[in-house]
């Protein structure tokens, strides 16, 4: 425990062990299977497009050390989830076998989606889906009363990629097949080697190592690109958010 | 020989009014590091200062819906009152991060706050009525929510002091930071077991 107050003040240990995220809906514990994370990716995507806030969807095996609160906002930071200047992202964090779920939201968001709407969100959209077992299902409540609460109040911002016009279709359909590809290719291969120091447990299932190369600096295309999945904007966290356990 | 002599003169002028200019540019670069992260500091304690206020908003709230489900609490509850009453009757000003006793009881206010909250939560536990309660749910969410934001405002609090107070103490910046009066900042400390909530015994 006292390690614990230590470690809180010399804040985020260390870096490389935070996944980097490709994509609006990422399950690094295997829960969710191809075809369910392709309709989030799909449902999420589209979102951001509209509306330029940024949902994204982490499921870990397990949390690793430290609390959930510290967990979920260094995804959050590393991530830059939002976009820089509104930071209207938001992250719903589940870490598995620790049976907790967190939604982290943005400052942009804090308005929009107060700590007590959050947590009314756990409590009711996803905690009985989850205690069934039906996990897909309570993310997806979960993300659509997220997405229903960030309308509410936040304005739509056209985003850059808008004046490519008409032919976004086959580009989402495209980068939805890219995107099943490769996780059912990545579900199959996973070697869990080649890890440095601090391995975290929810690095297996290898986010970081399989599609890395581009390095944990974290350098994001701003206005988001088109056809590759999630790409961060530069939001900022400070810790809003609510905790739920099922 | 007399212009030898005055070539050398010059020479050694030149030197030492580009060696002076030098010395200032650096001492000016230095100076205005330090500003900057001066401003860093000051905003990151007004986001900790922020989040305490809004926890301290609160508690008015939460303890009138305490009360009205668990009313024999009188110690916790009172405990909560005073802690807050002893929080907002403490003048803060700006100084406050230049002397560090005013820092620290600033901090132990603070902390005994926290604690005394956390206590109240624990209690809540027993009273099923009472956690069932949908505004008492939502106060309880608001308070973990602000909690974290406060954990995280020290956080990078302390992480812009380090910033600073490293830049004030290496030498030789730390002749330009004596002489325009930068000193070295308190941090937050992690108290104790501070992250230790209270184990509830039956």
């Amino acid at each position: 425990m006292v390690f614990r107050a230590s470690a809180a003040i010399s804040a985020a240990p260390q870096d490389d062990a935070v996944p980097l995220l490709k994509r609006y809906a990422t399950d690094l514990s295997g829960t969710l299977s191809a075809d369910q994370l392709a309709q989030l990716e799909a449902r999420l995507e589209e979102f951001d497009r509209i509306t330029s806030t940024q949902i994204v969807v982490l499921m870990v095996p397990a949390m690793g050390e430290g609390s959930l609160e510290e967990a979920s906002l260094r995804v959050a930071e590393k991530n830059g989830i939002g976009r820089k200047g509104k930071s209207n992202g938001v992250l719903l964090f589940i870490a598995k076998s620790d049976r907790k779920i967190r939604i982290e939201t943005g400052y942009g968001l804090e308005g929009a989606i107060p700590d007590a709407l959050a947590g009314i969100i756990i409590r009711r959209e996803i905690v009985p889906h989850f205690r069934r077992g039906d996990y897909f299902e309570g993310i997806s409540a979960g993300a659509e009363a997220i997405m229903a609460a960030a309308r509410n109040e936040y304005k739509a911002d056209d985003r850059k990629d808008q004046r490519q016009g008409k032919n976004v279709l086959p580009v989402i359909v495209v980068a939805i097949l890219i995107i099943v590809l490769v996780s059912r290719m990545r579900g199959g291969g996973g070697t869990g080697s080649g890890f440095r120091r601090g391995i975290s447990p929810w690095m297996f299932g290898g986010l970081g190592s399989g599609l890395g190369g581009r390095g944990s600096g974290g350098s994001f295309g701003g206005g988001g690109s088109f056809g590759g999945g999630f790409s961060g904007g530069g939001g900022s966290f400070g810790g809003g958010g609510a905790s739920g356990s099922w | 020989m007399k212009s030898r002599g005055c070539l050398i003169a010059a020479v050694v002028i030149g030197v030492i009014v580009v060696f002076v200019a030098g010395f200032f540019m650096w001492g000016v670069a230095v100076n205005n590091n330090l500003v900057t992260l001066d401003e860093g500091v000051r905003s990151a304690w007004s986001q900790v200062e922020t989040q305490y206020q809004r926890r301290a908003d609160l508690i008015p709230n939460l303890v009138e819906t305490v009360k009205g489900f668990a009313n024999q609490e009188q110690e916790v509850l009172i405990g909560v009152t005073e802690a807050r009453a002893k929080v907002s009757q403490m003048t803060v000003t700006k100084d406050v991060l230049d002397d560090p006793q005013a820092f620290a009881k600033f901090q132990a206010a603070q902390d005994q706050l926290g604690s005394a909250l956390s206590r109240l939560l624990v209690v809540s536990e027993n009273y099923p009525q009472l956690k069932s309660n949908e505004n008492f749910l939502a106060l309880q969410t608001q308070l973990e929510g602000t909690e974290n934001r406060i954990t995280v405002a020290r956080g990078r609090f302390n992480e812009s002091v380090q910033g600073y107070n490293t830049t004030v103490r290496r030498f030789p910046g730390s002749l330009v930071a004596a002489f325009r009066g930068f000193r070295e900042r308190p941090y937050f400390q992690a108290k104790e077991g501070a992250e230790n909530v209270p184990q509830v015994k039956f």
